[in-house]
């Protein structure tokens, strides 16, 4: 028996995805020597390089593990697993800076436009996706796995399921976005919007999803508690269908399997329609339905408080997963899609500010009792007022959805400054809530390093989101008022280039708001830094009572 | 038993939580995106439309390429302003072949769904690398580089014929014939000019960047920008053919 246990195999896990690695790198190789662009050859190298790096990783993690595999549970509770988490919560952190950072420059070329260069790579066509790309995929990505790796151990009480499996879905997943991100910039992209990578990084990101939902749907499978916990039920709806959207939007032909150019399959209206049906519910489902499994979460977790009402997120879940769906298009009013579409698209998303709201104040009444936290908890003051911002951009968004109000809105900067009260003020906020929240858990920290350097943060980012809004507002409708407008003799007054002069100040304006939250952002990479290198450890001789989170 | 306790099911069972979302959200598109494949005013077919020659396809590829649809709408909405200061509403026809479709969310340029003939070839070149050189407002990036960059179309029949397996009506001869029509169209002087024009009537041939000797990502480009929206004869388009 002592026998068995002390010699040392590798598990089938270990050998087949090494062997697998081993081939892929060899098959990139064959890629980028008959590669028919640049671009693509580039990227067969990346993929050689790291899958190599794969096989290696894979190889010394075993000569370096000890025979037997880690334990599920030490002492009678769990034995959790946040290496990858925690890999998780730096990237987030790395990409969110560098994908803010390039946001602001985005905005200083159009106030600016020398900042151009004059040069491909750093044109604002090309810059514009590794911004959106950067900020939701990069850094709102590795929040939302990070997040969902943690609440489900913790909430199923059990070690994630596989021991590899975790592990290849952050660096994976991590592995797309570099790939996506290096092909904006060389001009590689298919131009649906929040879709834009090509064929091959899209079905790298289809193996690495059905692996991220394997691992989550395995650990929740195995889980200890009888229910599975409500923000699970979110993580779920988000992996879910993220996953129909990203096939749906996304079949594509390439021209040669050895080139980065493909034709996607649909073609105009019905391409508009698929690409809004993905957009919208990239928003409804990435940017909503898995933050919203955050703000379940963590909530509860930082007032000390159980969320307000169990039945509200019942409904709460069903309506907005089943409404979210309809809503794409009140992206294409007025245009070639047929009306009937434009109003139904209109009618659903009208209704979804029910259920938007019914969750703003699930997590807002999770307050209840807990009201003065507000004052001494600025971490947990951020995620409230995140909740805040959701609320206000549920509203808002509706209103938009509206067809007369679109007539006005579309195609202005008001849609720009629609998507950053949600992006900035929620899914920024609740997310860094979350790292504040979870860096002193993962690294064992009796708190965060500084306070005071979040109260700092949290008053920085909003200044900056109020800049940032109000500055698009004025923008927008000033530019659909300018587009709409009629002199007294029946001609349009304004020519389009007068439109786009008055915009100057507004985008101006625009990037002081920015700059304001990128100095948030790394004033909270500072605090958490310092928190995981001089951090207090929690100390051993006073252990903390171990409570299920809910 | 009450509907919360029903709903335990659900909240006991993964794999039926799995299903149940997969049933919510598959309705809302099923119910909206299954008819544009079928209904009138989303396949009906205008005369005038026919699919991009390899010049303009290939010049599209770089207007995708450069991401311009981020900033150009090619959508003109049914308003009486957009209507007035673009041209008549774009008809879904007018993108049936465009894959993917341009149409674009925002507007921080004009929209450029009909901007085809509008303007001279030279003002567009001279526009592309040096905006402000023309419009000293404009914020929009400059291009110099396109008109010093060959373009590449080693492979430009399998774009027509990548194009052919998702829907676009290529004949074989098009395909066949694409490297030698993407030459043609860049020179009115060109051997096979005629030839091409059979293939693709009322196409522009004409040298587009200035630079005869060269075809370049400019030439591609600028052919497709002044294609844009010129195919539909709206003088003869009956727009009440598709009222009911």
């Amino acid at each position: 028996m002592t026998d068995v246990a002390s010699r040392k195999t590798m598990t089938i896990g270990e050998a087949g995805l090494a062997l697998i690695f081993g081939v892929t790198a060899f098959i990139s190789l064959i890629g980028a020597a008959k590669a028919e662009d640049v671009a693509f050859a580039f990227h067969a190298y990346l993929a050689a390089a790291a899958s190599c790096a794969a096989v290696f990783a894979i190889l010394n993690h075993y000569y370096e593990r000890s025979p037997a595999l880690p334990p599920q549970e030490i002492g009678g509770k769990p034995n959790y697993h946040f290496g990858p988490v925690k890999l998780g919560v730096a990237l987030a952190v790395f990409w969110g800076i560098a994908g803010f950072l390039v946001g602001l420059w985005a905005a200083l070329e159009l106030a600016w436009p020398v900042l151009n260069f004059d040069l491909p790579w750093f044109n604002f066509g090309r810059i514009r996706p590794l911004h959106t790309s950067a900020v939701i995929f990069a850094f709102g990505g590795n929040v939302l796995i990070a997040t969902s790796f943690y609440v489900v151990q913790k909430t199923c009480r059990t070690r994630i399921a596989g021991e590899l499996a975790p592990w290849f879905v952050v660096l994976g997943y991590n592995f797309f976005i570099v790939i996506a991100g290096t092909g904006y910039l060389l001009g590689v992209t298919q131009s649906k919007e929040y879709a834009e990578p090509e064929w091959y990084a899209d079905l790298w990101l289809t193996i690495v999803w059905v692996v991220y939902l394997l691992v989550f749907l395995g650990t929740v499978i195995k889980r200890k508690e009888p229910h599975i916990f409500v923000a699970n039920w979110f993580y779920l709806a988000f992996i879910v269908t993220i996953a129909v959207l990203h096939l749906g939007n996304n079949p594509a032909l390439p021209v040669s399997v050895f080139g980065s150019k493909s034709y996607v399959a649909w073609s105009g209206v019905q391409d508009a329609m698929f690409q809004w049906w993905y957009g919208h519910n990239a928003v409804g489902f990435f940017l909503t339905a898995g933050f919203l499994a955050i703000m379940y979460y963590f909530i509860p977790k930082r007032a000390e408080r159980p969320i307000y009402s169990y039945r509200l997120s019942i409904v709460h879940f069903w309506a907005l997963i089943f409404l979210y769906i309809w809503a794409g298009p009140h992206h294409l009013h007025y245009t070639a899609l047929p009306d009937w579409v434009q109003t139904l698209g209109m009618t659903f998303s009208i209704m979804l500010w029910m259920p938007s709201w019914g969750g703003m104040i699930n997590g807002l009444m999770t307050l209840s009792g807990a009201w003065d936290k507000l004052r001494t908890d600025p971490v947990l003051r951020m995620l409230v007022v995140s909740v805040a911002f959701y609320g206000m951009s549920t509203f808002e968004g509706p209103m938009m959805s509206i067809k007369i109000v679109n007539s006005l809105s579309h195609y202005t900067d008001w849609t720009i400054g629609h998507v950053h009260s949600g992006a900035l003020g929620w899914v920024g906020f609740v997310s860094f809530g979350a790292l504040y929240c979870m860096v002193p858990w993962l690294w064992d920290r009796r708190q965060l390093y500084s306070l005071k350097l979040v109260n700092w943060h949290f008053w920085i980012a909003t200044i900056g989101i109020v800049f940032y809004i109000s500055a698009m507002w004025v923008s927008g409708i000033l530019q659909g008022l300018m587009w709409r407008a009629y002199t007294s003799l029946g001609f349009l007054e304004y020519s389009f280039i007068e439109s786009v002069e008055a915009m100057h100040p507004f985008y101006a304006i625009r990037a002081l708001g920015g700059a304001l939250f990128v100095v948030g952002a790394l004033i909270m990479a500072y605090n958490l830094w310092m928190t995981v290198r001089h951090g207090e450890a929690v100390s051993a001789a006073a252990p903390v009572a171990l409570q299920p989170a809910e | 038993m009450s509907i919360w306790a029903r709903h335990q099911a659900l909240e006991k069972n993964s794999i039926l939580l799995v299903i149940g979302i997969l049933l919510v959200i598959a309705i809302g598109g099923i119910v909206e995106m299954t008819p544009l494949f079928y209904l009138k005013s989303t396949i009906e077919k205008v005369e005038g439309m026919r699919p991009y020659t390899p010049l303009e396809l290939a010049g599209r590829n770089i207007y995708v390429r450069e991401g311009c649809y981020l900033c150009h709408s090619q959508m003109i909405r049914t308003l009486r302003d957009e209507v007035e200061r673009y041209g008549h509403y774009s008809l879904a026809a007018e993108s049936m072949y465009d894959h993917p479709f341009q149409w674009g969310s925002k507007r921080t340029g004009p929209d450029l769904a009909r901007v085809g003939a509008k303007y001279s070839d030279e003002w567009h070149v001279t526009h592309l690398a040096d905006p402000r050189a023309i419009v000293p407002q404009s914020v929009m990036p400059g291009y110099p580089f396109l008109a010093d960059t060959d373009l590449d179309f080693h492979d430009i029949a399998g774009h027509l014929k990548t194009n052919r397996a998702v829907g676009v009506p290529y004949s074989d001869e098009q395909v066949a014939h694409a490297a030698a029509d993407l030459r043609a169209q860049a020179n009115s002087d060109d051997a096979n000019a005629d030839d091409f024009l059979k293939r693709y009537p009322k196409a522009n041939v004409r040298d587009f960047d200035g630079k005869a000797a060269r075809i370049t990502e400019m030439d591609a480009l600028v052919a497709y920008l002044q294609m844009l929206g010129t195919l539909v004869d709206f003088k003869l388009y009956d727009d009440k053919a598709d009222l009911r």
